[in-house]
Parts: C-alpha cells; sequence; structure tokens
C-alpha cells in the first residue's frame, strides 16, 4: 500500500488547518514516530524546543505522561519547515502539571502548528498552555488543543490562551479548542485572540526614535514574552526570545 | 529652529488647521493656549507626523529641514521631542529597554557611537532624580499601571534622556498635582532652558506658566494663531476667559 493512503487530510480533526500536501516528502513510517517522555512522580522536568530548519516538514510528536505530583513544562518554538508542526499529548496523573508555553512564527507560504491533547484522566492535575502566534505574508499558525477531564477528575485546572499577531494582511491564526468535560467540579479556561500592532503604540514609539523595524521588534518580542513566563531560567529565556526574534527579522 | 507657515492638516475629512503660522526660535518658549477642539493636539501630532494627519498646504521647516518630508523617527533624531497629552502605554516593554532602544537609535541616525548598558543606566537615574520620578518605575513596562500624573512625569524623564533641540509637550501640565507640576516645570528648565533649544507649551492652565516662563503666548482657535501677545497675555486669559480676549 503507498504511503499516500495513509497520510492524514484536512478532514481529519488534528490536521483541520494543516499543509498535508507538505507530507508527501516525508520518508516513510515518519509520521509514526512519537518521542516518549516519561516524568516520574514528584519529579520536575523542563524542556525547550525548536523546531527550525528549511526541510518541507519539521515535525515532533511527543508523548508525555506525568506521574503524580509530577511537574512538566515544555517551551516550544515552531518556526521551520513549510509545515511546522509539534504535537503533543499529555496523560496527566493526580496532581500533576503540564505547562506549555508555545510560538509559533512564520510567512511566505508557511503553516507553523501546534496541537495539544491533555488528558486529565485523574482528579486534582492541572495544565496551562499559553500560545502566541505571528504571522505574516500568507502564513497560518494553528493551535488546536484539546483537553479531555474524566468523570472523576474532579478539581481539574486547565487553562488554555491563544493570541495571534497578524503582522501583515494575508496572514492567518486559528485556534481550535476542543473541551471534553465529564466531572463537574472543574476549572476550565480558554482565551483567544487575534490583533495586529498597536498603531498608536507605534507612532508613540516613532516619536521617541524608534525606526519602524526596531518598533516591530519590541513589539512582538512583548507578545511572544507571554508564552515564556513561566520559564524561570532567564538565560534560557532570553536565548528562546532571540532565537524567534532572529526569526522575525530574517524573514521581515 | 521651527517654521511654521500657512499650515492646512485634515484628520478624517475634517479640515483641523486652517492656515495656522508660528516661529520658534532658539533659546525661545512659547506657550500655545485655545480653547478645546481648537486644534492644538492636532498641530502637536502634525508636527510628529502621525499617520492619519494629512498636510494639505503649508510647509514646515525645522533647523533648516523639510520636517514635512521626513519619517516620524527621522524627526525624533532631528532633535524634535513630543511629550503626549495622552501617553501610550506598551505591555512587555520595559522604560528601560525602550528609552535605551529609542537614544540608540536617534544616536545611530546622527552617526553617534551608541550608549553601553552602564552609560545608559547613569543618565537615567540623573533624569529620574530630577523628575523625583522612583528608578524602579523605570523598570516597569512603558506607562502600564502608572496614575495620570507619573506617566506626565515619565515623559519628561525620556525627554531628559533624549535631550531633544525642540519639545513639543502637549498639556504636560494636566493631571499633575501641585508638588508634581513645580517638579515637570523645573524639569523643563533644567532639560530645555538654553540657547540652542526650544519649547512649545501647550497648556490650559497659567499655573505651568508660573514655573516656565513663556516669551510668548499664542492663542489657537479653530485651527489658527488669532493673538500673540507676551506672558501677561496668560493672565488676561486667565482672568477673562477666550471669547472676550479673542473678540478683543
Ligand atoms: N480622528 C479624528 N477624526 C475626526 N476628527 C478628529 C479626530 N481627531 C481629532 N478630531 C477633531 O479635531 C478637532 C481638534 O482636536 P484636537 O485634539 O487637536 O483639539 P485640542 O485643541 O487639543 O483640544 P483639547 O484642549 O481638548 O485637548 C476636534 O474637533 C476633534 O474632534
Ligand atoms: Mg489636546
Amino acid at each position: 500500500m503507498s504511503q499516500a493512503a495513509l497520510l492524514p487530510t484536512r478532514r481529519d480533526e488534528a490536521w483541520r488547518y494543516s499543509d498535508t500536501d507538505a507530507l508527501g516528502t516525508l520518508a516513510p513510517g515518519r509520521l509514526d514516530a512519537w518521542r516518549n517522555i516519561d516524568v516520574g512522580a514528584g519529579e520536575q522536568l523542563v524542556e525547550t524546543l525548536v523546531l527550525d530548519g528549511s526541510d518541507p516538514v519539521a515535525l515532533d510528536r511527543l508523548r508525555v505522561t506525568i506521574g503524580e505530583g509530577g511537574h512538566f513544562a515544555l517551551f516550544a518554538l515552531v518556526i521551520g519547515g513549510d509545515l511546522g508542526r509539534l504535537e503533543v499529548e499529555v496523560s496527566l496523573a493526580e496532581g500533576a502539571h503540564f505547562e506549555l508555553g508555545g510560538v509559533t512564527l512564520g510567512g511566505g507560504e508557511t503553516t507553523r502548528e501546534i496541537v495539544t491533547k491533555v488528558d486529565h484522566g485523574q482528579p486534582g492535575a492541572t495544565s496551562n498552555q499559553v500560545v502566541r502566534s505571528v504571522h505574516w505574508g500568507k502564513s497560518a499558525g494553528n493551535f488546536l488543543g484539546q483537553i479531555e477531564v474524566a468523570r472523576h477528575a474532579q478539581k481539574t485546572d486547565a487553562g488554555q490562551s491563544f493570541k495571534g499577531l497578524l503582522l501583515e494582511r494575508g496572514a492567518s491564526v486559528n485556534s481550535v479548542p476542543q473541551l471534553e468535560i465529564f466531572a463537574d467540579d472543574v476549572k476550565c479556561a480558554h482565551g483567544a485572540a487575534i490583533g495586529q500592532l498597536d498603531e498608536q503604540a507605534g507612532f508613540y514609539m516613532a516619536a521617541r526614535g524608534l525606526p519602524p523595524e526596531t518598533a516591530r521588534r519590541l513589539m512582538v518580542q512583548a507578545f511572544i514574552g507571554d508564552a515564556f513566563v513561566a520559564m524561570v531560567d532567564d538565560e534560557a529565556r532570553e536565548a528562546m526570545t532571540e532565537r524567534a526574534l532572529e526569526q522575525l527579522e530574517a524573514r521581515l | 529652529m521651527l517654521k511654521i507657515d500657512n499650515l492646512h492638516a485634515t484628520v478624517g475629512d475634517t479640515e483641523i488647521l486652517r492656515g495656522l503660522s508660528l516661529e520658534v526660535n532658539a533659546g525661545e518658549i512659547h506657550a500655545i493656549m485655545g480653547p478645546n477642539g481648537a486644534g492644538k493636539s492636532t498641530l502637536a501630532y502634525v508636527l510628529g507626523g502621525r499617520p492619519g494627519y494629512e498636510v494639505i498646504a503649508g510647509t514646515v521647516s525645522f533647523m533648516g529641514q523639510d520636517l514635512l518630508a521626513m519619517e516620524p523617527h527621522e524627526r525624533a533624531a532631528a532633535g524634535l521631542f513630543l511629550g503626549f497629552q495622552y501617553p501610550v502605554e506598551i505591555p512587555g516593554v520595559s522604560n528601560v529597554q525602550f528609552l535605551r532602544e529609542a537614544a540608540n537609535a536617534q544616536r545611530k541616525g546622527r552617526g553617534e557611537e551608541p550608549l553601553s548598558g552602564g552609560e545608559f543606566l547613569k543618565l537615567a537615574k540623573e533624569k529620574a532624580a530630577l523628575l523625583k520620578l522612583d528608578m524602579e518605575m523605570l523598570k516597569r513596562n512603558v506607562n502600564v499601571g502608572f496614575s495620570g500624573g507619573e506617566k506626565k512625569r515619565a515623559e519628561m524623564v525620556q525627554m531628559g534622556i533624549l535631550d531633544p533641540r525642540l519639545a513639543v509637550l502637549d498639556e504636560t501640565d494636566s493631571g499633575l498635582d501641585i508638588d508634581a507640576l513645580k517638579t515637570v516645570g523645573e524639569g523643563i528648565n533644567a532639560i530645555m532652558r538654553s540657547p540652542d533649544k526650544g519649547v512649545l507649551l501647550i497648556t490650559h492652565y497659567q499655573r505651568l506658566l508660573d514655573y516656565v516662563k513663556p516669551d510668548y503666548v499664542h492663542v489657537l482657535s479653530k485651527g489658527r494663531i488669532v493673538k500673540t501677545g507676551n506672558a501677561e497675555l496668560a493672565l488676561d486669559l486667565e482672568r477673562e476667559g477666550y471669547d472676550e480676549v479673542i473678540a478683543a
């Protein structure tokens, strides 16, 4: 059987806004490759990821289990590929926490996306996902976040925040929250907003002498900063921010 | 230093400035007063080059250059400072980063060496002290969560750091308490009173002019200067109101 027959299409919910045409270039079996991350009970783990490069597809698929009271934080930049896609499936034990800070950035005809599935199968677990997307040209940025809360997973607290910043007309962002909640004592907060660069702030900065490119860089920096506030390591945070801004400057 | 000649400008489809002429020489402080809606802020924005404020006739030269041909950030680098009636909040960007980038962008525009982090902080501390603004405020995001008066003092700290040739200050005194008004007035004198600098002070109140003595006072009404006098004129206005003075 040819691989094409097995490739996802945009009819699949998790690929709804994706660039599935780009998948044809993948080596056979590549889509089945998932990385497993197991965070033990009471353990803490922080992971930073940069999906970059000029291959047609920049793909990373993670399956994460977090043990009781464990804590996993993932900070990711999705800035490469015609299709850049980070997929994360997380399963939380009792009292575990999952933190995601994700940024997609892109121009041209690229699609950059973050797709998560967080399984609150046990009580008292928490998750917080912050995704910021900055796009220009005809690029698209997507965040598809699925949250499942099992019937007995009381005291679940799951938050999602998505914001898109469109630097040019023609770019787009999509956010698809999907909440399946079967417990009743649950907090699930979801927020999504799309905007352009603030013109007033742009003129204020210009009036102080900042050229448009510098003003834009500062505003983008501030915008994506939300995704990395939970990073305790200042140097790592600055490195991630700098990497994102380099990408912005290279493409603008 | 600044020569505005027969300036006409529109906002949207409405002509707001209608033949405004004004000249500010180096070493002079000019006050502009006038009723609400007269076009004072519009004048400030047109000088700053704000998008949406369209000049349909007239000329403005600044230090011998055609101001209207310059981009807003080039005007700043050339030495123009605009003090905003409503300073803008910029979440996520600290004052320190913003002002250091701004100062260095201006220096670059003038072909000067950038300030190092240490040099910048020393300068910022000095100007914050001058305006009695806690240095901690400058570590916070630009104007975010500042009170009205704090925003105005922060504007003057910015002016001190950027050290312009001409300051156009749009109601920098409004929102200030009595002590802050004195501090800001003295700050303006300390930063801008100099034989090679000029100030255009837009205000509604005589009080600021007690601290910053203007050489000239202009009344702006319906988009043009309708009366010019010395500091006495501000007192007349305070006593009698615009209608009386304009009619006289
Ligand atoms: N964006 C706009 N579209 C249409 N009209 C505008 C716009 N901005 C300002 N105006 C009008 O231009 C006129 C002048 O406004 P401006 O803000 O310059 O007045 P001002 O003299 O600064 O008044 P104030 O003392 O209240 O600050 C007002 O009638 C105002 O309604
Ligand atoms: Mg005004």
